[in-house]
């Protein structure tokens, strides 16, 4: 088995108006290679499942600028000013999970449940034409499933399988959405043979990962730079 | 009173809950600042809803790496002990109830201990983020925030204007006047701050306090 594919054989699983699922959390583990690929080839009207929408220049930011996105599903999109413009002009439509509800209804997509009841949101913009259920006293939230045509995720090392591991905080989102999308490319900084990766440390076995390729650049830009001096932790 | 020095005292005060062994969930602006005062000889784990249980201090200039990073997206280092997660776990965390403590700010907080912190109608909505899992899912919400808004309005209401973030979610008020905690009779009024009066602190707030007298000066 050898799932190591080429950047172009991804993007030609990507058409216009597809629902693409990304990892990253912030600009923090973000699949930057095949975004910047995306960005070049411009497929358009596409729908982002991502928890962030990038920033001005990098990540999902891209794709926004680019006007190839009609719609981000997101928990926080503050950090991008280009996009508040396009939402303020009804260019591109915003829909607001809470990050929770987002991460455990892509878990639902690629795990084969349809719907789930959450605490979260009860009572508040959230809920407005969801059913609620009361279960032992307390009232939950139905919140749906999401899957995606295909999702691009971002780990540290692939082997030829396509078996995942991660790097510290950058692994966030990516091992949920390698779940629920229909093909699952994942980009890595080194790819090894199969036995190589011991197999206790596999984050995301290989049957979820459909195609494995080596980023070729890897800019990893920090948002928010802060050291020592200052005082506090870290936070 | 300078803005530096209530967020200190709140913060101060705020790090007072904190027992050892707990695991602490602490928001951006002055939550985090009270990771500062946790007591002598009190361990704390602090999560963070990125993928991150054992932050540790910020990394000296130099050490920073991309991968590794709060939910505030500032760059940090991990504590001994620490692990990573998935988003997906880091909320199953979260909502099951795992956190002791959340430490969130808020634009407006009323006497049923309801919360609005995320939006503002009219105005460009960023996300709630984890906010709403957060207060939903946390053993005990605390929030931290200044008395009153730039406006000079008390941000403790008899009921929140805004739309909410969670319905009867908060547990505990620390601000730079007072402590309250929602309690089932309503908002009771359990410190004031050094340098406050009870009668200060009840000019200040909108919101009905229940006072029973003596009411005790937060402890330094």
């Amino acid at each position: 088995m050898n799932k190591v594919g080429t950047i172009e054989a991804a993007m030609a699983k990507i058409q216009d108006g597809s629902t693409i699922l990304m990892g990253g959390f912030g600009v923090c583990g973000i699949p930057e290679n095949l975004v910047r690929a995306l960005q070049a080839k411009g497929a358009r009207n596409l729908t982002i499942v991502s928890n962030n929408a990038g920033v001005e220049g990098a990540g999902i930011g891209l794709l926004i600028e680019n006007n190839q996105v009609k719609k981000m599903i997101s928990s926080y999109i503050g950090e991008n000013k280009i996009l508040e413009q396009k939402v303020i002009k009804g260019e591109i439509e915003v829909e607001l999970n809470p990050q929770g509800t987002l991460a455990e209804r892509v878990r639902a997509g690629g795990a084969g449940i349809p719907a789930f009841f959450t605490p979260t949101g009860v009572g508040t913009p959230v809920a407005e034409g969801k059913e609620t259920r009361n279960f032992n006293g307390r009232e939950y939230l139905m919140e749906t499933a999401i899957r995606g045509n295909v999702a691009f995720v971002k780990a540290y090392k692939a082997d030829n399988h396509g078996n995942l591991i991660y790097r510290m905080t950058a692994r966030n989102f990516n091992p949920v959405m390698a779940t629920a999308a229909d093909f699952v490319v994942a980009e890595v900084e080194e790819i090894v043979e199969a036995g190589q990766l011991d197999p206790e440390q596999i984050v995301t076995p290989s049957v979820f990962v459909d195609m494995v390729i080596k980023g070729e650049r890897y800019d990893k830009r920090i948002e928010k730079r802060v050291n020592r001096q200052k005082s506090g932790a870290g936070v | 009173m300078t803005s530096a020095s209530k967020r200190e005292s709140i913060a101060r005060r705020v790090a007072q809950e904190f027992r050892d062994g707990y695991y602490v969930n602490l928001g951006i602006g002055i939550p985090t600042l009270a990771a500062s005062f946790i007591p002598e000889g009190c361990e704390v784990i602090l999560h963070s809803e990125n993928g991150l249980m054992g932050i540790g201090d910020y990394p000296l200039e130099g050490e920073e790496d991309a991968d590794l990073i709060n939910a505030g997206k500032e760059t940090v280092t991990t504590i001994p002990g620490s692990s990573f997660f998935n988003a997906a776990e880091s909320f199953a965390i979260v909502r099951g109830g795992h956190i002791d403590i959340t430490v969130i700010g808020a634009m407006e907080v009323d006497q049923q201990g309801n919360l609005a912190n995320w939006m503002i109608p009219g105005k460009m909505v960023k996300g709630m983020g984890g906010a709403m899992d957060l207060v939903a899912g946390s053993r005990r919400v605390i929030i931290a925030m200044q008395h009153t808004g730039p406006d000079g309005a008390s941000k403790i209401l008899k009921k929140c204007t805004l739309p909410l973030t969670g319905v009867k979610v908060v547990d505990t008020i620390v601000t730079e006047m007072a402590v309250m905690k929602v309690t089932p009779e309503g908002l009771q009024l359990l410190e004031v701050q050094p340098g406050f009066t009870t009668q200060q602190v009840l000019e200040a707030t909108e919101a009905d306090l229940i006072v029973k007298e003596p009411v005790p000066t937060c402890p330094l």
